[in-house]
């Protein structure tokens, strides 16, 4: 059995700073992994890293048992790897002013011969897939929409749906709620989730905030000054074990912040922005 | 208010009435006004400048003063179609400019293409806007004669270099992370560019292009005076036979058209920003 993703001895600097070093990680088919750490520990980093966003200065990463980047380069196969990989991202990174089908169906381009992908002619079945990806992340009415005219929540969730025509195995995510208020990203990670459960979609999720680590991932990575600190049971992760681990930069992890601000049924404080969040509860 | 904050700077020229001066900034002064003064003159002789000749030919002036008050335009069907072949003249002069800038566009762009890419391509859309369209149009109609072809290709030619350059510097310009989110489902370089940076550039680079037709139809018009077709060959054709009456009839034509093109062509691009 091959892994869904497998990390070998990846390091990559900027200037002098080592932003990811000599990282090793597995993650089996089926597996749902938090990475957490303060910000600036690398998670970023690791993640462009794994989906061949950012070449390493040394390392591989294979997915389901290919490499998509070896020893500082691209492999030949890493545009076809990629479709493996379903990116999620802070900012969504939906295309604003297309509509939020096509932004959905750029989940098909890999699939679609060149030419058709490129002009546009999706059959039949492409499009229905999209429709029915929409409707699995319930934002179906606004399929003709502009990106933009949707909120931070839905274009989340429109991300999700792109990955979903995609056929991705793996959804590998950064920070996909930091910008989202709580009840839209309780929403995300209950769907993140349930593509876990229902169809086996490997997830590793870069957070934040560890109370929704705790909550949604098995398993947790936590990372520090660009390595890896503590890989193990979401159980184990104490505060006072995070405190051990990250000292006085702990507390911007444990921070009593969105999650339960969202479970209580009427919130005092709804706050878009998890700093301003923060900045209110010091 | 503003005595106590300049008091600071000014208190060192204060005790002397004037900032302080050495021997050597007078003498720099003292030549580089004598230098001017020589520019001037030469200058003057160069371009020879002679403003007596106004008033020496006041009779001329004059006439030509009063014909051109007189604008004549019992050819007016004639103007209009010249007016009409200089617009078709920046019609083509510009699409084929944003048909061929385009690309060069995107490989001057330093967020697509890698640097060994871009440097000859810039230097390359530099020497097309470095020269004139009449330099251009001159070019031109010895090679396909006089007419508004001449005009087409000179326009292009000149018009690709600027077009390229601004539609680039949109694309310099873009999010980047909408470009990620498509590579990140296995898309090509190409689908890149069609789903991710088209999209995001499209307004500004519609918005140029009308710019661009604008003062194109302008520069159409000068270029048709030196042979390049429309309603600039017209004028020329009018002024010397003499017919001021009638060139005054053309220049009042190209001023309301263009100052109506210019009106739409405005309305349209502000939908677009
Ligand atoms: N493009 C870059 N240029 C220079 N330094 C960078 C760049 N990206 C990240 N870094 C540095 O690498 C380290 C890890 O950053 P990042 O992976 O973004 O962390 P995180 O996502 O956990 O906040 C930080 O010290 C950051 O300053
Ligand atoms: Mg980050």
């Amino acid at each position: 059995m091959s892994y869904a993703l497998s990390i070998d001895g990846i390091t990559k600097a900027y200037g002098t700073v080592r932003a990811v070093s000599e990282i090793n990680l597995r993650i089996a088919p089926g597996e749902r992994v938090a990475l957490i750490g303060a910000s600036g520990s690398g998670k970023s980093t690791l993640i462009r890293l794994s989906s061949g966003l950012l070449t390493a200065d040394s390392g591989e990463v294979k997915v389901f048992g290919d490499a998509i980047q070896s020893g500082g380069k691209l492999t030949r196969d890493a545009r076809r790897i990629r479709r493996r990989i379903g990116l999620i991202f802070q900012k969504f990174n939906l295309v604003n002013r297309l509509s939020v089908t096509t932004n959905v169906l750029v989940g098909a381009l890999g699939r679609v011969s060149p030419l058709r992908g490129t002009f546009g002619f999706y059959c039949r079945a492409d499009r229905d897939a999209a429709y029915s990806a929409l409707e699995q992340v319930g934002i179906e009415k606004h399929a003709h929409k502009r990106a933009e005219a949707l909120s931070g929540g839905q274009q989340q969730r429109a991300a999700i749906a792109r990955t979903l025509v995609q056929r991705a195995r793996i959804v590998i995510a950064d920070e996909p709620i930091a910008s989202l208020d709580p009840k839209s990203a309780r929403r995300v990670m209950d769907l993140l989730s349930e593509l876990n459960r229902t169809q086996g979609i490997t997830l590793l999720v870069s957070l934040h905030q560890v109370d929704y680590a705790r909550a949604y991932f098995d398993r947790i990575v936590a990372m520090r000054g660009g390595e890896i600190v503590f890989d193990g049971p979401a159980a184990k992760l104490t505060p006072d074990f995070l405190t051990e681990l990250y000292g006085a930069s702990a507390e911007e992890l444990i921070l009593p912040g969105q999650f339960e601000a969202a479970q209580a049924p009427h919130t005092p404080m709804r706050m878009e922005n998890p700093a301003e969040l923060a900045r209110a509860l010091n | 208010m503003t005595t106590v904050t300049t008091n600071g700077s000014t208190a060192g020229m204060n005790s002397h009435g004037m900032p302080e001066r050495s021997i050597i900034g007078i003498l720099v002064r003292t030549a580089g006004l004598a230098v001017a003064v020589a520019v001037l003159v030469w200058a003057w002789h160069s371009a020879e400048m002679n403003p007596g000749q106004l008033v020496q030919d006041a009779g001329n002036m004059a006439t030509l003063g009063k014909d051109f008050l007189r604008p004549d335009f019992t050819e007016w069907e004639f103007y209009a179609a010249g007016i009409l072949e200089t617009f078709a003249i920046a019609i083509w002069g510009t699409l084929l400019a944003v048909i061929f800038g385009i690309p060069l566009a995107l490989l001057a762009s330093a967020n697509i293409a890698p640097a060994w890419v871009t440097f000859p391509v810039r230097r390359f859309m530099d020497m097309l806007r470095a020269i004139n369209e009449l330099v251009f149009a001159l070019i031109f109609i010895a090679a396909v004669g006089l007419g508004p072809f001449a005009g087409v290709l000179a326009l292009f030619i000149h018009t690709t270099g600027v077009i390229a350059k601004l539609f680039s510097e949109a694309v310099e310009a873009i999010d980047p992370g909408p470009v990620e989110g498509i590579r990140g489902t296995g898309a090509t370089k190409l689908q890149e560019i069609v789903y991710g940076v088209i999209p995001q550039v499209l307004p500004l680079w519609i918005s140029f292009a009308l710019y661009r037709f604008e003062s194109n139809v302008r520069s159409a018009t000068v270029i048709g005076i030196v042979g390049g077709g429309g309603i600039g060959m017209t004028f020329n054709e009018t002024m010397r036979s003499f017919q001021y009456p009638q060139a005054a009839a053309i220049l009042v034509i190209v001023v309301v058209a263009v100052s109506l093109l210019d009106i739409i062509s405005q309305r349209i691009r502000a939908k677009f920003i």
